[in-house]
């Protein structure tokens, strides 16, 4: 066994930090820093892509003949853990991460032709079409239909949380082609083209007053039958396939340090009166740190069992769980930390683009925005109880 | 980075497990647990035939080199079958100070009979005005011509009324006063002024109190050239905290096995409590836990020989952590069991009891955190 990187993953290490130092701009870096929700917007988030894109590093997740590097899991995870480290953009993962795969593995060679290359130089920007009002974590129960007509789909309805609808020219969507007794089996993928005639799109604020959220609705939309990924029926199998990328990226612990690093250091500033001395914080501090210690151990111990080819199972659902509490620990800890601050509110974004002097220090611009909308964590990708679920039938078979 | 079990972790694994699942069963542990000695001695030849009691000595003192890991590897088995043989007083422990300060004609009078069976030790450090400062030290040790003069009073000796020596630490003291620097002695347990009270330990095994009356010792009862003893002893007790964690796991493993087992077979309102959500999410939080503990007892086990600093940040880490999940692991297995968890009539709590004292030995989660947070404020070594 052996924690330390060895002599070629070190020298990997060292090309993705001069890749970093080469690309990633000031402004980049500062969006990243004051942006409080999930994603970059896609003037950010795209501008990294394309510069991943031009290095090959496009789809890490991909395979080679699909113009991925071929990374080992552990180059993944030194990846990941590097950009976490240096504060990149948050590329929305909607394309290469998650529809990217599945067109990849279920979809047929023209859809392969036309959509992969457009997902990694960025040109297509994804939103996901899952949830809709009636169905959350019940997904399977959703109603948005899809009716075929001609070589069309007519599809009426509408999808929720749809992140960045608003900036997205297209949509990956699971839809309902027919009425059966199981209702997971009538269900089919489909790709949207977000410019189609009968979709409007509303936008829902999240309470820590960003716009990363949406409605959409689907009036009569004309969609041709060749945007359907695989079969008919089978769209449930392919969204599934889909949400396990979704939760088992399984490389968060570098991003979580990275955010209990910058409150650290605010709780060591003079701005928060040295929240540090006070013992409780300290000891909360070292309590969430040794949560990411663990989390950080268990992706490690994951990723050593991949690099054998083993399978880690029902893993990737603690991994999801646990990233999604350890967050908010973390952004719980900074309200603590910020104390008085905590109460100013500014309702501008996006905040890198703030044209006055706020009401509080801008190291702090973050802090309660993080804190609220980092409550969805727990809920989008599967909620914590559905993850709890899986956990006890696949890891404990009840 | 590769944290796979090579070929010889995991036959270590697969014989250590299959020796508690074999011969250490419920019969054998309700025979030790009125026994006045608290384990057997039969095991303990056992343990030297399988060549456990020389895994981590040096092969040229006749062990087999072993490190943190492996340690760990067996003390997560000795926790699935509650073992209560002095391994972690005698090997973890006593071993490892010997061999980090001992002299080398001390090493070879001492480890060749550890590793044979031949000879056990305690570690008597921990004093009550103490509590889990490493540093607080009341005992001392007078330089006299002949050698040395100890006197104190130690407390939670670890199997100390079985040791042949006890490893104690003690101020040095010569004619000018204190040293400033704490040294360790091996006193026979036969020495003159030597009191020990021994106890059952909560969750098996014995501890014990010692009184150190002006025992006399020869000049070289003090391991090593008396330079201070402290950086070993932390570095001695952050690997025993490592290996007991593992030992942790290994109990809340079993305690979560046979729970989610009662949970299956247990019918109330006409079908098995695993039926609830409420329980299945409760056993999940459960499985989370164990594995997460298991995470950090790997962790402070391969980061046991890192530098001082980074060492002891992992070994609390893991300490306070895993005291943590214990607690839940150990509470929720007796409030899923209902009634009869509470009683002495199932293991659980027998599991239960050995959870609490790992959670409190060397200090429990909220001196660990502590100690955790001031060390991540400490640039140089500790």
């Amino acid at each position: 066994m052996d924690l330390s990187f060895n002599a070629e993953e070190r020298a990997f290490q060292s090309e993705v930090r001069g890749f970093i130092a080469k690309n990633l701009t000031e402004e980049m870096k500062r969006a990243t820093a004051l942006t409080p929700s999930v994603f970059s917007d896609p003037d950010i988030g795209m501008a990294w892509q394309r510069a991943l894109h031009k290095q090959g590093w496009g789809a890490p997740g991909w395979p080679v003949d699909h113009s991925g590097p071929s990374w080992t899991p552990a180059q993944r995870w030194i990846f990941e853990s590097e950009c976490a480290r240096a504060g990149v953009p948050n590329v929305n993962v909607m394309g290469v991460k998650m529809v990217g795969p599945v067109i990849i593995g279920f979809g047929s060679p023209e859809q392969k032709n036309f959509y992969l290359p457009r997902i990694l130089s960025g040109e297509d920007y994804w939103c996901q079409g899952y949830s809709e009002p009636g169905s959350g974590s019940d997904l399977s129960s959703l109603r948005t239909r899809a009716v075929r007509d001609g070589d069309d789909y007519i599809i009426n309805g509408t999808k929720i949380w749809t992140t960045h609808a608003h900036h997205a020219n297209r949509m990956f969507a699971l839809v309902r082609t027919s009425d059966g007794p199981r209702q997971q089996d009538g269900i089919s993928f489909i790709l949207i083209d977000m410019k189609t005639p009968g979709i409007t799109t509303r936008p829902i604020l999240t309470i820590g007053g960003d716009h990363e959220v949406n409605q959409v609705f689907f009036d009569d939309v004309r969609v041709p039958v060749a945007n359907r990924v695989g079969d008919e029926g089978k769209g449930w199998t392919y969204g599934k396939y889909l949400l396990e990328f979704e939760r088992g990226s399984g490389i968060a612990s570098a991003k979580l340090r990275e955010g209990l690093r910058a409150i650290t250091e605010l709780a060591e500033s003079d701005l928060t009166g040295r929240a540090i001395d006070s013992p409780d914080i300290a000891s909360r501090i070292s309590e969430v740190e040794v949560d990411i210690d663990a989390l950080e151990m268990t992706e490690l111990r994951v990723l050593s069992a991949l690099q054998t080819g083993q399978n880690p199972g029902a893993v990737s659902s603690i991994l999801k769980l646990r990233n999604s509490e350890i967050r908010q620990a973390v952004t719980r800890l900074g309200v603590d930390v910020i104390g008085h601050d905590a109460l100013a509110v500014e309702p501008m974004r996006p905040l890198y683009k703030l044209n006055h002097e706020p009401a509080l220090p801008a190291d702090m611009l973050t802090v309660v925005p993080e804190y609220l909308n980092g409550r969805a964590y727990t809920i989008f990708g599967g909620t914590s109880e559905i993850q709890r679920d899986i956990i006890a039938k696949m890891m404990l078979g009840i | 980075m590769d944290l796979n079990l090579s070929d010889e972790q995991r036959l270590l694994r697969e014989s250590a497990e299959r020796f508690v699942a074999e011969s250490y069963d419920a019969d054998h542990r309700r025979k030790t647990a009125n026994d006045p000695l608290g384990f057997s001695p039969a095991v303990w030849k056992q343990f030297a035939e399988l060549g456990w009691l020389a895994l981590p000595i040096p092969e040229e003192f006749d062990g087999l080199g072993g490190g943190p890991v492996e340690i760990g590897i067996l003390m997560e088995a000795f926790g699935r079958g509650l073992v209560s043989e002095p391994y972690v007083a005698t090997i973890v422990l006593g071993a490892a100070l010997i061999d980090r300060c001992g002299s080398t004609a001390q090493k070879q009078a001492s480890l060749p009979k550890i590793a044979d069976g031949s000879l056990k030790l305690a570690f008597a450090h921990s004093e009550r005005a103490a509590r889990f400062d490493l540093a607080k030290v009341a005992t001392i040790a007078n330089k006299t011509a002949q050698g040395w003069h100890l006197s104190g009073s130690k407390i939670a000796v670890l199997d100390g009324h079985a040791a042949d020596e006890i490893i104690v630490s003690a101020h040095l003291h010569d004619h000018q006063g204190p040293s400033g620097r704490i040294g360790l002695f091996l006193v026979p347990a036969t020495a003159q002024g030597l009191a020990i009270s021994d106890y059952p330990r909560l969750g098996g095994g014995r501890a014990c109190n010692v009184e150190l009356s002006d025992v006399q010792l020869a000049e070289d009862a003090l391991l090593g050239d008396g330079k201070d003893a402290l950086p070993a002893i932390e570095w001695a007790v952050d690997r025993a905290m490592a290996a007991l964690g593992a030992e942790a796991v290994g109990i809340m493993q079993t305690l979560l096995d046979t729970t989610l087992d009662y949970t299956k077979i247990r019918k109330q309102f006409g079908r098995p409590l695993s039926a609830n959500q409420v329980i299945r999410h409760r056993l999940a939080d459960m499985a989370i836990q164990v594995d997460e503990a298991r995470s950090m007892a790997l962790r402070a086990a391969l980061k046991a020989d890192q530098p001082p600093v980074e060492r002891a940040r992992a070994a609390s880490a893991a300490k306070a952590k895993i005291g943590k999940c214990a607690r839940f692991v150990g509470e929720q297995s007796i409030q899923l069991h209902g009634g009869m968890g509470v009683t002495e009539e199932l293991e659980v709590g027998a599991y239960f009891k050995r959870l609490v004292a790992f959670d409190t030995l060397f200090g429990g989660s909220a001196h660990h955190y502590g100690r955790h947070a001031q060390l991540s404020r400490t640039t140089q070594p500790a």
